[in-house]
């Protein structure tokens, strides 16, 4: 099989180049906008900003509701990856080795997550946290981010699975290692790097969530994008661009790394 | 003899053995999807049971009412087919604007097609929140869109982009775009290169070996991806909250809003449940045509 231009001469294809750059620019146009947005010295959010001065990000660090909000936000964020990560792997190992009727639908479960509407699991977990007092609480909003994250490192751990040479395991096996040992010996640090990037896609899940946040996330516990959003309903202030900025650095410095694992992975 | 027969008896204990070994092993690796397993039913399945069964109550009755009022009154059904057409339309521009990207970068070499992949996957992990506060500074009334056209001359006024139907497209789109590129490329990139040579040799001109060999062969990706982005459109929420400006009512809005404005859980949850059937009926419908594994592919 050859993958590869086909024999039409590059130049007849130049209004597809044009087209693809074009939608690419579009893809990425508004990311790059609002970085020098926030470094603007106006109170209007103009582009290109004429002045250059750090208010917003000193106006961001420096409002204590702002800082208790990105608290909770990283706080959770970290517990997520703690719960989603070996919840996640171990789901991911149970889908690729077990040889049972029941794995189809656990994998079908396993990315029910992701299929279910955002905004129906929202007031379903508001309706259920009710009951249970868990409103408002860094217990609940993890819980929630956990269930969101679990489908994402299930299906990179997945990924490296399939890529991984299981008779290596059945060797360890054969030699007398018990499962466990086996797994944590030779598996697991043959896996790790897809693991790892499994627990950046649940920390920026985590800490990207909006919708149910709407919902279970007040109060003490009010999380960055909650405050965010609610801040945009009523005004565009240029500390949100401040706040984005520095949203956009960490999923860029979170895919970066992801994508050098990946590169050390091959 | 005798000794015989005591190994044998041997033999089959320890093959009982280790047949209850290899159960008991299968039924461990099997208990370790348990936790993950048991977050989602607890937290996704019987929440959205629960609200299943509550949409049947309508102010302390059990009963149809709540599915009645949405035939009944002509603003649910507005709500429905604004969230429908809007939902078709993002659909289809996604696929005009996504489908030249993923028919390209299928066919660039590796090194390239990876730093065009990297501008459809850093704005899909770059959160919804910050893209649409993008979208809302880009289009508004001195965004740099209007600026741009008043400073050629194109328009004298500027033009109402945010807060309205044509902002909530613009950004809907932006935000679903990634999600049919995705799979869409995923599948071209497995189609093979000779398959539109040996069409090219046989006389087919480059449109007709585009129309006849790889548009079939690219159908499941372009199915899997198209539905992923219709379903997401009908249940999105932030984007039309915020670039919608009211304007644009949406079912996840109206769920909202029954629930948290006016505490109506039967309202709000029977939409939701008609959402939810919506939802599955196309994942039934991609499962059957593509798979779903074509989904989650990323």
């Amino acid at each position: 099989m050859s993958v590869g231009p086909l024999p039409i001469a590059p130049y007849r294809r130049l209004w597809l180049y044009g087209v693809v750059a074009s939608v690419l620019f579009f893809l990425v146009a508004p990311i790059f906008i609002v970085i020098p947005i926030s470094f603007s010295d106006s109170e209007f959010l103009e582009f290109p900003p004429r002045g250059f001065s750090l208010r917003w990000y000193a106006a961001y660090f420096s409002d204590p509701q702002w800082m208790a909000a990105t608290r909770v936000s990283l706080i959770a964020a970290s517990l997520t990856v703690l719960f989603a990560t070996p919840l996640g792997t171990a789901a991911a190992y149970a889908i690729h080795r077990a040889q049972s009727r029941w794995v189809r639908s656990l994998h079908v479960l396993m990315l029910l997550p992701q299929m279910v509407p955002l905004i129906l699991i929202g007031i379903g977990l508001f309706y259920v946290y009710i009951q249970l007092g868990l409103v408002n609480s860094m217990l609940g909003i993890v819980l929630a981010h956990t269930l969101l994250a679990t489908p994402f490192v299930v299906v990179t751990v997945l990924a490296g699975l399939q890529s991984f040479d299981m008779t290596q395991e059945k060797v360890a096996r054969s030699l007398g290692a018990s499962w466990p040992v086996a797994f944590f010996t030779v598996t697991l640090p043959q896996i790790r790097l897809s693991v790892v990037s499994g627990a950046f896609f649940a920390f920026i899940t985590s800490l990207d969530e909006v919708v149910i946040g709407l919902f279970v996330a007040g109060g003490d516990n009010t999380v960055l994008t909650r405050r965010m959003f609610l801040s945009l309903r009523d005004q565009i202030e240029p500390t949100i661009a401040a706040i984005s900025s520095l949203l956009i650095v960490i999923t860029l410095a979170a895919l970066i790394a992801v994508a050098l694992f990946a590169r050390k992975a091959d | 003899m005798h000794d015989m027969t005591a190994c044998q008896r041997g033999h089959t204990l320890n093959r009982q053995e280790l047949a209850a070994d290899e159960r008991r092993e299968k039924r461990q690796i099997l208990g370790l999807s348990l936790p993950a397993a048991a977050i989602i039913l607890v937290l996704l399945v019987i929440p959205v049971g629960w609200l299943f069964a509550l949409s049947f109550v309508s102010n302390g009755e059990i009963g149809l009412a709540n599915y009645t009022r949405m035939v009944e009154y002509s603003a649910y059904l507005s709500i429905f087919s604004t969230t429908i057409l809007v939902s078709l339309f993002v659909t289809v521009l996604c696929i005009v604007l996504g489908y030249p990207v993923a028919y390209l970068l299928g066919q660039l070499p590796p090194r390239l097609a990876t730093i065009g992949l990297a501008f459809v996957i850093v704005p899909f992990w770059t959160s919804i929140l910050v893209r649409t506060y993008a979208w809302l500074v880009i289009l508004q009334r001195q965004g740099i869109v209007n600026d741009a056209l008043i400073g050629i001359g194109l328009i004298d006024e500027p033009l109402r982009l945010a807060h309205n139907l044509t902002g909530t497209i613009i950004g809907m789109t932006h935000v679903m775009l990634p999600f049919l590129v995705l799979p869409l490329y995923a599948t071209v990139r497995n189609i093979d290169g000779d398959l539109m040579r040996a069409a090219n040799n046989m006389g087919a001109s480059p449109a007709r070996a585009f129309r006849d060999v790889f548009l079939p062969l690219s159908m499941p990706g372009l199915i899997a991806g198209s539905l992923l982005v219709f379903i997401l459109c009908l249940g999105f929420y932030v984007t039309p909250q915020i670039l919608g400006g009211g304007r644009v009512i949406m079912v996840s809005m109206k769920i909202q809003q029954n629930v948290q404005t006016y505490f109506d859980w039967g309202a709000g949850s029977a939409l939701g449940v008609v959402l939810l059937l919506i939802v599955f009926a196309i994942f039934y419908l991609v499962h059957r045509l593509a798979g779903l594994d074509r989904i989650f592919a990323r």
